[in-house]
């Protein structure tokens, strides 16, 4: 019967986090048609198609100004099909359509690295690399602030867990910031690190799969370090002084009391039970990262969603830009979903609940 | 209980602050950034602000472009100040002006001489010659001489000033630059390795050092730059300023536009306190409205306000203001709106409304709803007072996140359009090369100014937090 529960309750959360990617989606598009932009890519795409069409040797015969007067005729036919000549509030209903199912258009000035002009292949091209490096410091961030966390909570009142709540509120500064400082120490003034970017260009050339490992996660010391340290202090507290909340709950004493020893009393009567908010807190952590990441791709040139949408931006490319927003609509919603799954798995109040 | 209502009052609270080390801190982190705002708002008005910031580069013609902060020399090298000579001020220190008339010849001979001493570790950065001609037939004829101080004279160039104000630019200028190029291969005998730029070759010492731009050092000493010339015409005149620029500038130095940093880092400081306060002042009060209102009604409203706050954590909050900010291009107030209402609906919410469901179990509202007060009544006078104490902490503490949420908007090329902020600083060095050309200055003084910021409000927030949540105290 759990399971049934279970499924029930998976059944409702993605019921709920669709409805509010269609609802972002809709936002999205309705700021972005306030100056008729969205009409504008859109109508620009089908140009282009129509154009396509007649390029063929078949079309060459033709008087060009016929042609023109073809194509025109054609395009609109095209508009009219697609139900593009209507009132804004349909048409915003087919553009909806559109971005649910990803047909992003044309970007204006921006390709893909494989040459591709179609929005969803710029975006797609990029994602890897950014849902790459951010889960990569999320992960880290998470083991190592979980880590300290439960070291500094066994030695409470220490020197070092003095020091550690001290230093909180340097987590403030976010992780790009940290970045611009590392860059200057490591790739400036040391030389030891490269500045930004993927990979080197030289190492690209060697055409061996291990060196361009070995490069990318040269590539990525200095990002992932600036995400680390700018959480470490407060992470590392905030952990802390949640094991030490938990710890002096009454059936922990009571496990104590009865000897139960200490490593199972940190297993199963500490860690078991703050297990569903510190998933909470891994979540969260996950869904800042995302937003994070645009400015620290921007800081480290790392390329990936962050640097098209800062190239977006510089070059007013407004389909590329819309098309972030809806891939970002996407990932954080499927973020929630699988964290939210997870949750269901670990917290027995959801169990019990669907349960039955 | 009296206990804890004179905590609350704002002159306890200020008390027991000073009472933590993170407290008085933050304080006095927090007075001295107020105290820069208020001065700078009394010294540039928000007009001249702008005036200087977007003048463009004749505002700033005398600054040395990329100098360093004048302190920096404290700490090395003895690098070189701007030098200025004017000859409508002649009679000062080293200037020289005079005009013969020739008789009979409607003529008059012009000796214009700029001399100064030189005692730098550094070349100068650039040199240009600004005239300022007056005559009615023809053009004046100049010739510009250059004596070093080992009194070696070399003809720069024959110039003929071909409108009313001129710059001349001897550091680009190719005539300049061939005529050094002769008088360096003379001094070497024979071809250098790398050739001088033009205010090296002006100022370097006459040996083979001279053979390359790495190796050339400035010779110290007395230089002097004449300008020797021909001039037709009765009220024919003609003067000249001689700007040597340095390599550094100021207490902050310049940008690649010559601009001062001082102006954008003092303005800087209203712009980010305002933002980071008001930002964070609305976004926590509009919460804790919606969260009172949330958790006292209850029912539909609660369920309905609910949804909306989880349905906004999945909201991609940047992507959305970013679209928005790059679509109608927006000054820094208004997108101060945008980011409002993009939170209000925020994390905070749920928090508070979790205090609020307990409040509304306690027995003084169970008597306020006996004797007949209203629901409005309840949430202003009885409820929000007793949960505005635990979110100061979080209000305060959160103030450097729209800090840098404008800086970051700014390192996208987002941000306000006219106003000078930290962010926008960082964005020009930044897009400027600022930390592979080695101006670290550049980047280092917006950063630290927004980290002085961050931390005033984060340990004041910190030490808040001890103060109203004393449970903090015991573990």
């Amino acid at each position: 019967m759990a399971v049934k529960g279970f499924a029930k309750f998976v059944a409702k959360r993605v019921l709920t986090i669709f409805l509010v990617i269609v609802i972002a989606l809709y936002v999205t598009i309705f700021i972005a048609n306030m100056g008729g932009v969205v009409d504008e890519i859109v109508k620009s795409t089908i140009k282009m198609e129509v154009a396509m069409r007649f390029r063929g040797p078949e079309w060459q015969r033709y008087d060009p100004e016929e042609r023109e007067k073809l194509m025109l005729q054609e395009y609109e036919l095209e508009l009219a099909r697609r139900g593009l000549n209507q009132p804004f509030l349909i048409r915003s209903v087919i553009y909806l359509w559109n971005a649910l199912t990803l047909d992003l258009g044309r970007a204006e000035y921006l390709t893909s690295d494989t040459g591709s002009r179609y929005v969803r292949n710029i975006i797609l091209e990029r994602l890897p690399t950014t849902v790459m490096l951010f889960t990569t410091a999320t992960v880290l961030n998470f083991l190592i602030n979980m880590a300290v966390g439960l070291y500094l909570s066994r030695h409470h009142g220490s020197k070092l867990d003095k020091f550690f709540i001290g230093m909180a509120p340097t987590s403030v500064i976010p992780g790009w910031f940290y970045g611009i400082f590392l860059i200057l120490i490591f790739a400036s003034q040391l030389h030891i690190l490269p500045y930004g970017g993927l990979v080197d260009v030289e190492i690209v050339k060697t055409r061996d799969p291990f060196l361009y490992a070995m490069d990318v996660l040269k590539h990525m010391i200095l990002p992932l370090s600036s995400w680390i340290i700018s959480a470490f202090f407060l992470g590392c507290y905030s952990n802390r002084t949640f094991f030490l909340i938990f710890s002096t709950e009454d059936y922990v004493e009571a496990a104590r009391a009865k000897g139960v020893p200490p490593r199972q009393i940190e297993t199963k009567y500490i860690l078991r039970p703050s297990l569903p908010p510190i998933i909470t807190g891994f979540a969260l952590g996950l869904i800042n990262s995302w937003s994070g990441a645009i400015i620290t791709e921007r800081v480290f040139n790392w390329p990936g969603l962050g640097t098209v949408t800062y190239a977006a931006i510089n070059l007013f490319d407004s389909a590329v830009l819309i098309g972030v927003t809806v891939i970002y609509a996407y990932l954080l919603g499927a973020t929630v979903l699988i964290l939210d799954i997870l949750y269901g798995l670990i917290d027995p109040r959801i169990k019990v609940q669907y349960g039955r | 209980m009296e206990n804890a209502a004179a905590e609350y009052s704002i002159k306890g609270i200020l008390k027991q602050l000073l009472t933590y080390k993170s407290g008085v801190f933050g304080i006095s982190l927090l007075v001295l950034l107020i105290l820069i705002s208020v001065y700078t708002m009394i010294t540039i008005p928000y007009s001249t602000a702008i005036e200087l910031w977007r003048g463009g580069e004749n505002v700033w013609i005398e600054n040395p472009r990329n100098a360093q902060p004048t302190w920096i020399r404290y700490l090395g090298k003895n690098l070189p100040e701007t030098i200025k000579r004017d000859s409508t001020q002649a009679g000062r220190v080293g200037t020289i002006k005079v005009l013969t008339p020739i008789p009979e010849r409607n003529m008059k001979l012009l000796h214009i001489s700029f001399s100064f001493d030189y005692e730098y570790d550094d070349f100068p950065s650039e040199i240009n010659i600004f005239f300022t001609s007056k005559y009615n037939t023809s053009a004046p004829l100049l010739r510009i001489y250059w004596i070093k101080p080992s009194g070696t004279k070399i003809n720069l160039m024959t110039y003929i000033p071909r409108s009313q104000e001129e710059r001349l630019s001897l550091s680009i200028n190719p005539t300049v630059s061939n005529r050094l190029y002769a008088y360096t291969v003379n001094v070497l005998g024979g071809e250098p390795q790398v050739p001088l730029l033009v205010e090296q070759a002006m100022f370097a010492m006459e040996d083979e050092t001279m053979n390359s731009t790495l190796t050339a050092t400035p010779m110290k000493g007395k230089y002097e730059l004449i300008i020797e010339g021909t001039l037709y015409g009765e009220d024919s005149d003609v003067d000249a300023k001689l700007i040597v620029y340095g390599k550094v500038y100021g207490l902050a130095g310049t940008d690649h536009l010559r601009r001062d940093l001082t102006v954008a880092l003092l303005w800087g400081t209203p712009i980010a306190l305002s933002f980071g306060l008001t930002a964070s002042l609305t976004i926590s009060l509009l919460q804790l409205l919606i969260a009172t209102i949330s958790g006292y009604y209850g029912g539909k409203v609660d369920s309905a306000i609910q949804r909306l706050t989880e349905g906004y954590m999945i909201l991609p909050f940047l992507p959305f203001l970013i679209l928005i900010a790059t679509f109608y291009r927006l000054d820094i107030w208004i997108l101060l709106l945008v980011i409002i209402v993009l939170s209000v609906f925020g994390g905070g919410v749920k928090s508070t409304r979790a205090l609020v469901m307990q409040i509304k179990e306690y027995p003084y509202i169970e008597a306020a709803k006996a004797y007949g007060a209203s629901s409005k009544r309840i949430i202003l006078l009885y409820i929000i007072p007793k949960i505005l104490p635990p979110i100061v902490p979080g209000l305060i503490g959160s103030v450097p996140g729209y800090v840098f949420l404008e800086a970051a908007l700014s390192l996208l090329g987002l941000g306000d359009p006219y106003l000078p902020s930290w962010g926008k600083i960082i964005e020009d060095s930044y897009a400027g090369g600022a930390l592979y050309k080695g101006h670290y200055y550049w980047v280092l003084e917006p950063a630290s100014m927004l980290i002085l910021t961050a931390l005033a409000f984060s340990f004041l927030g910190f030490a808040l937090d001890k103060i109203v949540n004393p449970k903090l105290r015991e573990v």
